[in-house]
């Protein structure tokens, strides 16, 4: 219990305050950039830079038809995944609880026995994507051990999780421990790695979508 | 009846029925999960065992733990440890007082010197060399120490004296420690609870007066037939944690419809006790069946674990104080970060221009 006492404590104190830290500094320090001045013309028929800003980012969610054979098993792996992440964070009870107690927003849990079940399914596409990214050599050679490190960081808090939900390997309290240090390892590494791509992905895509909404011609 | 004289024998006199008392080794043996040959073997060794010597030591404690064995379910099998042990010294049970109660004690110490089992209830103050407590001019530090001494056992009952408890809490101005800190060489039995079940109690008695020897015991000195499972593993309520039913206060419909207190702040999940599958009062409830969560009382600083509402998910530290303060050094970084890239870049500007 020594474990789970630290775990709650101090570890995740540490883990929001670089997460907290590390997320504004990224995010204030790239949004004061000096923006790059277009003066073109705009095409004609250009709409506002907003909302080809926005367009790009939804239509960007899924890969246009010509690249969707290349592309098809990674698209839906990482739909599966993230959605199953997301499940996972957001409608497991003891999440609700752990969100409410810092910011205060509450909603119905779904069945434990369901976000078990959406945790498997997690699990077996993040080592799909590990697989994947092993065997193909293209990507093989663009990946770097920071990606490996974004991947296990994801994975080991959705391991812990259902090892500590079936209580199997060790007491529950101990599991329960190695589970919220697993979030504080992914929380500290978030702001520093690709994971931030949750916060930038945003951004990166909408000022594409900008440019290529304002130059050109109309396709 | 004599110390001397066999237990079956003894209890035979007293008109204890040799089905009665079968009755007792069964069920004595069912509550330590021994196996079922285990209960004829525990009936024949109790019955040529002889009455245990027993010296029960109080410190700081709040005489929960005597209550709970003595006053369990009048009559009940627990009670009728007190038939099997010769309790020489007890301060809320004992007869006489003063220096003839201190008197009884060492004479038991002498007269079973390596036999007596030493059971303490309490936490020990160690501040101020272990002023705050004393007994008959002793302090609990020194009588710890001298009765242990030849002691065959020690078993620690309830959460005081099996891990500090309550006057162990921060900021403990006792420099209360339990009892496992100042007995060494000795075997250690630990019976932890706010107050102990009268069965854990009983039961691992009666074991070592059985077999000779401590049950199955788990890291923290428990025996593991009581302390093997956690409250949450046996509870009634844990079908409605399994489909996501919380009560979100202790006067909503789900409060009232009996679903699971987890997000109320009950510490069954981390709590290992036989509550759940036991009960108190001979069977009737526990805690959690009459609607208060397990605010975890058989495990370690119990007391300091962030609170006894706070749900067990939820951190216990200084986050809603951490992240505002991160957020503005995280802020102020950025505008430094962008700064210096702007002003790199109207360097790199100038340069071009001449």
């Amino acid at each position: 219990m020594e474990l789970l006492d630290f775990a709650r404590g101090p570890a995740l104190d540490f883990a929001m305050l670089v997460f907290v830290l590390g997320v504004t500094w990224r995010l204030v320090g790239v949004l004061l950039l000096p923006r790059l001045r277009d003066r073109s013309a705009p095409r004609e028929g250009a709409p506002p830079r907003l909302v080809g800003a926005l367009r790009a980012i939804v239509r960007r969610m899924w890969p246009r038809k010509e690249f969707i054979q290349v592309t098809l098993f990674s698209t839906i792996n990482s739909y599966v995944f993230h959605l199953g992440l997301a499940i996972v964070v957001f409608g497991l009870a003891a999440h609700i609880v752990f969100i409410h107690d810092l910011f205060g927003l509450s909603w119905p849990s779904l069945p434990s026995d369901l976000v078990f079940g959406v945790g498997v399914i997690t699990l077996a596409a993040l080592v799909a994507a590990l697989v994947r990214r092993l065997t193909h050599p293209v990507l093989r050679l663009l990946s770097g051990p920071s990606d490996y490190l974004s991947w296990l960081l994801t994975t080991l808090p959705v391991l812990t999780g259902l090892l500590a939900t079936a209580q199997i390997g060790a007491r529950y309290e101990t599991l329960l421990a190695a589970h919220i240090l697993s979030i504080a390892a992914f929380l500290i590494w978030f702001p520093f790695g690709k994971l931030m791509h949750a916060f930038l992905f945003a951004f990166s895509r909408g000022a594409t979508g900008m440019r290529f909404s304002h130059r050109g011609v109309k396709v | 009846m004599t110390d001397s004289q066999p237990l079956g024998e003894m209890l035979r006199e007293r008109g204890v029925s040799r089905r009665a008392f079968l009755k007792y080794a069964s069920y004595m043996a069912s509550l330590m999960a021994l196996p079922p040959a285990a209960a004829a073997t525990m009936a024949q060794s109790l019955a040529q065992a002889r009455r245990q010597s027993v010296i029960w030591l109080s410190f700081q404690e709040c005489t929960g733990c005597t209550e709970s064995l003595a006053r369990s379910f009048s009559p009940s099998l627990e009670e009728m440890i007190f038939d099997l042990i010769s309790l020489d010294y007890h301060h809320t049970l004992q007869a006489v007082s003063g220096e003839a109660a201190e008197q009884a004690r060492r004479q038991a110490m002498r007269d079973h010197k390596g036999k007596y089992i030493v059971i303490v209830d309490g936490s020990v103050p160690t501040a101020g060399g272990g002023v705050y407590s004393a007994i008959a001019g002793q302090s609990n530090v020194a009588m710890l120490a001298e009765t242990v001494e030849h002691a065959a056992a020690v078993i620690a009952v309830g959460t005081c004296a099996a891990f500090g408890g309550l006057p162990e809490a921060d900021p403990n101005p006792t420099g209360a420690v339990p009892v496992s800190k100042l007995v060494m060489g000795k075997p250690l039995i630990n019976i932890p609870g706010c107050p102990p079940m009268p069965q854990a109690m009983a039961g691992t008695l009666v074991h070592l007066l059985s077999f000779g020897k401590p049950p199955e015991l788990d890291a923290l000195l428990r025996p593991l037939a009581f302390f093997g499972e956690t409250i949450h593993d046996r509870c009634y309520r844990r079908q409605f944690y399994k489909r996501g039913l919380f009560a979100k206060s202790f006067d909503d419909a789900g409060a009232r419809k009996g679903w699971c207190l987890y997000e109320l702040g009950c510490k069954g999940p981390v709590t290992y006790n036989a509550c759940a599958s036991l009960k108190w009062n001979g069977g009737v409830s526990f805690p959690i069946q009459s609607g208060h969560g397990c605010i975890g009382c058989s495990e370690p600083r119990f007391w300091d674990r962030g609170g006894l509402y706070k749900a067990l998910p939820t951190g216990t530290g200084e986050r809603r104080r951490v992240v505002p303060i991160a957020a503005a050094g995280g802020a102020a970084l950025g505008v430094a970060a962008a700064a210096l890239a702007r002003g790199r870049l109207a360097a790199a500007a100038s340069k071009e221009a001449k």
